[in-house]
């Protein structure tokens, strides 16, 4: 098998997700092709020696349907040789495209490739391209179709995660993505992005609010409380009957941000690395992809790490640093408790609930943020995770070279 | 031309009046030779010129009322043969099929086709009238319109699941379906189901003014540039219709009823599509109820014997028809208040007897609290309440009970007590007056030692709140009569109510089997299951409530009270189980009697929901806290199949004898998982073989309360149903199948 080589991870910084957000006024294209430009620009790429593009894209329809990675490799003047894939596997689609890049590399069909995502969630809301897993009744109910945000809580409510432990958890993801920020650990992978003129549009995570405190943290009301009252409570419980009550401990300030933005990272073989004069950074080890059960459907960063782990011959304290997408609180300090990670180990820079989580771009930035931290630190393994709908997860594992 | 069952005439406009009228049937069919006259008719309507437009009405009071049912179950099981199961689902499919392409030649036969609906019109006769062009009802509120199918496990598979939506949207059409709703005819023509509701004497000439002024021969579904109202499900807004309605349903009916996510499937894959192509999905979504266990079941529990249960099939033949018109009430509690009301209701005169005139007054209260609610609902008037009112006489004498042809008491169970009023009231009663009680546990041949006149003395067992349970338990002492029983059924069908009737036993058949239910959920407690998992896991078996939570609405320290007397009864036979300490320690030195003092096994915040007890896990610790879908499924049939057994037990004791009464009294007495179609129907679903073996394995593993009856053990040897083996008429073979 190649060994495949991360050479450059960029990512856009994420402007809120609503129309008053910065990135609202320019395209989901414009973001993807942005991202490459940028992938392009920083390595003098002579962009026909790229053999593919991957892209995360969770809501492929309209500015970002009909296959948008290939449009943006058009847009941003790539070479015509250079095709595009849309790649969807929910919150990890980023990373999964990442996996799939590589996993070219690795088999020996590719020489370099680009995995990355985009997700302009101000322009092209959540749940746009619709789906038949909640809404055809053949499925939603026999597997017990719950919202993410419900399973969150029932996750919370099963390990016995109370409100005050999941808001300290977003008020530290806060404190950290702010530290990292004051501390300049992102400026490696950040590229600003510009307007139509060229000018600088955003150039620094605009969702983040480090001055939250516990006291403001507890005034927000819990967010899944409604539709768990209407319904979805009752349909979880007859998944987990042992639960008498769900405990609704999740606010729009312990759950991930709803963002635009978009990553893009640089994957190939030493030798085409060699050749173009591109330095390795790092090397996959190897990654994975699990379905777990699908109603509380965020319990599969466990179960995909240990089999991303056991795979690569690696148990949990062999990894260095971890990055799980931080969709919910709960979400990631279950895996702490299920796999014994100390959250020194995990998400030092913050994560999804201080900067935000643009759903087919997050893989790719986790990736990058990863990679970057384990340099900061000279350290040698790192393991970047995300939960996904309807019960998957994905995850990689990265060292240093 | 001539019909069998109906009557046409054409009149001078050219208008043709299609006057539906079975011969022999108070109410009209969806019977097999209706609708081989309807095909006759639409050909006629077709073909003929001097037709030009249709009217499609009833000669009887009634609309129509549906599918034959009957004939439905016959011809389902009759097609089993020796086809194979493609074979056969392909011909059930054709036969669904023949009857929709009926109704779409009907809507698509070019010329204006109205349905004049006089009367009720339910289920498919209802789809008829969904397939005209415009509907015109008599504006009568005691007129019923609805699709009730999903009540007995079946959807409309008439067209009902396509049109409906086509015309009111998915959302409003939904819960009509799913539910079974019917709507009055005003409220019909408000949501669009119907285009008018005139007064009864206008309806024809409605009909007939609009085919000349408007006549429109075209259904909006089959016209340019149609759209489903409200969209399809991938339309904006109208996704959380099905996102939402699939979760409700799950909530609703923890996935035990194949009938509605059926309709939910029909709805949203059918109206993604043409019309047509929406009739076949149904068609085929219908086909699979009817080769399901739920469907016949339901059938034949819910529809056909309940049915035949009210039209008195227990009632002994050859004792004339009697009439209660004067009944004696003893005891103005709960119960006794609550029987007064019923019969009053139906214009008996009522002598409601307590202790003190205050007590007689607060049952007599009772009465009027309920007209108070149906008046302001709208369901009654200030006269009506009047008038039944004034039928009943609450007072403490004794002499007022003179000329009662029926006596009910409700007084206190206690033997003393009982005989005491059963002595004092009988003195002055006629010969043939029956003396009815209404215990619920107390053996009726012992009360009936306290009578002068065993043979008239009968048990009545009613279920509470009484104006609002279908179910009357007759329970027949060792000297009653078939006069008396003949007396005591006549009754019930006088205050309409279902009876079921059955021998004397301890707790006799309903009481006895709930009884087991409860237990069985204490148990499961005592053995450290989680109490969460224990009522969630009985809720999910189709059980109105949870086991624990259904203790505390009981009362703890009555079910204490009763399991320490039938300890006393038994003596050395007395199986203790691991309940018994544990409900001695709740009631007798944690004083929790359950909701009624609002400490039980949950504990009742003024301000908010019930809770599980913080303090159970002091008194059992909880050893099972997590589940599996596995230990999900084995928890339901161990609270199920311990109902089931017992309910063999007294089939083969003899304490009930008819499987009809077994089954329906489950379903409507103590709430048993409607969709089973009863414990016998369960048992003949597991098939007897299958259920001996997994019976035998609780009772290893868990006791002898499990294990399984010789008579089940005889079934078992040949894999015999309750259903052939105890058949109670001929026909119901096919339903049973």
């Amino acid at each position: 098998m190649t060994d495949c080589y991360i050479f450059d991870a960029v990512r856009t910084p994420r402007g809120k997700g609503k129309a008053n957000g910065a990135l609202h006024e320019i395209t989901a294209l414009d973001l993807a092709s942005q991202a490459l430009s940028a992938v392009r620009d920083r390595n003098n790429l002579d962009t026909k020696h790229v053999d593919d593009v991957y892209m995360g894209v969770v809501s492929p329809v309209n500015e970002q349907g009909a296959v948008i990675p290939r449009t943006a490799v058009l847009n941003a003047g790539f070479d015509d040789s250079v095709g595009g894939v849309q790649v969807n596997r929910f919150c990890a689609s980023g990373l999964e495209a990442v996996n799939i890049a590589a996993a070219q590399i690795m088999s020996g069909q590719c020489d370099l490739t680009i995995g990355g995502g985009v997700e302009h969630m101000s322009r092209v809301p959540m749940g746009s391209d619709g789906g038949a897993w909640p809404t055809d009744p053949s499925t939603a109910i026999d597997s017990y179709f719950t919202p993410q945000g419900v399973s969150a809580d029932l996750i919370a409510t099963m390990d016995g995660f109370s409100r005050d432990d999941v808001d300290s958890f977003a008020v530290e993801s806060q404190k950290r993505a702010a530290n990292a920020w004051d501390k300049g650990y992102f400026s490696k992978s950040v590229i600003p992005v510009k307007d139509q003129l060229g000018l600088m549009l955003l150039d620094k995570d605009e969702h983040m609010r480090p001055e939250a405190t516990m006291q403001s943290m507890a005034s927000l009301q819990p967010a899944f409380a409604m539709p768990g009252d209407f319904a979805f409570d009752a349909v979880s419980i007859q998944r987990y009957p042992e639960v008498e009550s769900i405990n609704h401990v999740h606010t729009a300030g312990n759950s991930s941000g709803i963002v635009d933005g978009a990553a893009a990272v640089l994957l190939g073989t030493k030798e085409m690395g060699e050749e173009l004069g591109l330095t390795p950074r790092a090397r996959i080890k190897g990654f994975a992809s699990i379905g777990s059960e699908p109603s509380i459907m965020l319990t599969g960063p466990q179960y995909v790490t240990e089999k991303a782990l056991k795979r690569a011959g690696m148990n949990v304290d062999d990894i260095d640093l971890y990055e799980l997408n931080e969709a919910f609180a709960s979400v990631v300090l279950r895996y702490m408790q299920k796999l014994d990670i100390n959250h020194d180990k995990i998400n030092v820079n913050g994560g999804a609930i201080a900067m935000g989580h643009p759903l087919g771009a997050t893989g790719a930035m986790i990736l990058g943020t990863l990679l970057d931290e384990m340099e900061r630190r000279d350290q040698s393994t790192g393991l970047a995770t995300l939960c996904v709908g309807a019960g998957m997860g994905t995850a990689t594992i990265i060292e240093r070279v | 031309m001539t019909y069998e069952n109906f009557k046409t005439d054409l009149d001078g406009d050219g208008i043709l009046t299609v006057t539906w009228d079975m011969p022999e049937r108070s109410m009209n069919v969806l019977s097999g030779s209706s609708m081989k006259d309807l095909g006759g008719i639409i050909e006629k309507v077709t073909s003929d010129d001097a037709i030009k437009g249709v009217i499609i009405t009833s000669g009887k009071a009634a609309f129509g009322a549906g599918a034959d049912l009957g004939e439905m179950g016959s011809n389902a099981s009759a097609s089993a043969g020796d086809q194979t199961h493609e074979q056969k689902l392909a011909k059930q499919f054709a036969g669904v099929m023949a009857f929709n392409n009926l109704l779409r030649t009907l809507e698509t036969c070019g010329k204006p086709v109205v349905a004049a609906i006089n009367g009720l019109a339910m289920g498919g006769c209802l789809e008829v009238t969904l397939a005209c062009h415009y509907r015109v009802a008599a504006d009568d509120d005691s007129i019923q319109l609805g699709l009730p199918e999903a009540k007995v496990g079946l959807l409309p598979g008439g067209g009902g699941t396509q049109r409906l939506p086509r015309l009111i949207g998915a959302a409003n059409a939904l819960p009509l379906l799913l539910q079974g709703k019917s709507l009055r005819p005003r409220k019909a023509a408000e949501m669009g189901v119907i285009h008018k509701a005139v007064p009864a004497s206008q309806l024809l000439i409605e009909a007939k003014r609009w085919i000349k002024e408007e006549g429109d021969a075209e259904q909006p579904w089959d016209k340019k540039g149609y759209k489903v109202p409200g969209g399809t499900p991938y339309d904006k807004g109208n996704s959380t219709t099905f996102v939402i309605g699939n979760a409700l349903l799950r909530k609703t009916t923890y996935g035990n009823y194949p009938a509605q996510i059926n309709i939910m499937k029909c709805v949203y894959e059918g109206t993604q599509v043409p019309i047509d192509a929406g009739l076949r999905i149904e068609g085929r979504y219908f086909v699979d109820l009817l080769n399901r266990p739920e469907s016949k079941n339901m059938i034949r529990s819910l529809f056909l014997s309940m049915q035949e249960l009210g039209k008195g099939a227990r009632r002994p033949a050859g004792v004339d028809k009697t009439e209660v018109k004067k009944l004696g009430m003893l005891g103005a509690g709960m119960m006794g208040a609550g029987i007064a009301y019923v019969s009053a209701k139906v214009g008996m005169e009522v002598v409601l007897i307590d202790t003190d005139q205050a007590a007689a007054d607060k049952g007599k209260a009772y009465s009027e609290d309920l007209l108070d609610k149906a008046i302001g609902k709208g369901r009654e008037t200030e006269e009506g309440k009047q008038a039944l009112l004034s039928k009943i006489t609450a007072t403490t004498d004794y002499d007022a009970l003179k000329g009662c042809d029926l006596i009910i008491e409700a007084v206190f169970e206690d033997r003393d007590v009982k005989a005491e009023v059963t002595k004092k009231s009988e003195v002055l009663l006629s010969d043939d007056a029956v003396f009815g009680s209404n215990t619920s546990t107390l053996p009726i041949t012992g009360l009936a030692k306290a009578s002068s006149r065993p043979a008239n003395f009968i048990g009545i067992h009613f279920f509470s709140p009484v104006d609002r349970m279908p179910l009357v338990e007759i329970i027949v002492g060792k000297e009653t009569t078939d006069a008396t029983l003949a007396k005591a059924m006549d009754y019930v069908a006088q205050i309409k109510k279902t009876p079921i009737v059955v021998n004397d036993s301890r707790g006799f058949y309903t009481s006895r089997c709930f009884g087991t239910y409860v237990s069985e959920g204490v148990e499961m407690f005592a053995e450290g299951i989680a109490p969460a998992l224990v009522d969630n896991v009985g809720r999910m078996t189709g059980m109105p409530r949870g086991p624990l939570e259904m203790s505390d609405d009981v009362a703890l320290d009555l079910a204490h009270r009763v399991r320490t007397a039938t300890k006393k009864d038994l003596g050395d036979k007395y199986v203790a189980t691991a309940a018994d300490p544990l409900m001695e320690k709740m009631v007798v030195d944690l004083g929790r009697y359950g909701r009624k003092n609002k400490k039980g096994f949950y504990d009742y915040p003024e301000d908010g929901k019930k809770r599980l007890w913080p303090g159970l896990g002091d008194l059992v610790e909880a050893k099972v806290t997590t589940s599996s879908p596995e230990l999900v499924e084995k928890l339901k049939k161990r609270l199920l199949y311990r109902q089931a057994i017992e309910a063999a037990r007294c089939f083969e004791e003899q304490v009930v004898t008819d499987v009809r009464d077994a089954d329906v009294g489950s379903i409507i007495g103590w709430g048993f998982a409607p969709y089973t179609g009863g414990p016998l129907s369960l048992i003949d679903t597991v098939g007897t073989a299958e259920f001996v073996k997994a019976c035998d394995g609780f009772a290893d593993e868990l006791g002898e309360r499990f294990r399984p009856n010789q008579l089940l053990r005889d079934m078992a040897e040949t894999n015999d149903t309750f259903y052939s083996r105890f058949n109670p008429k001929g026909q119901m073979a096919a339903a049973a199948e």
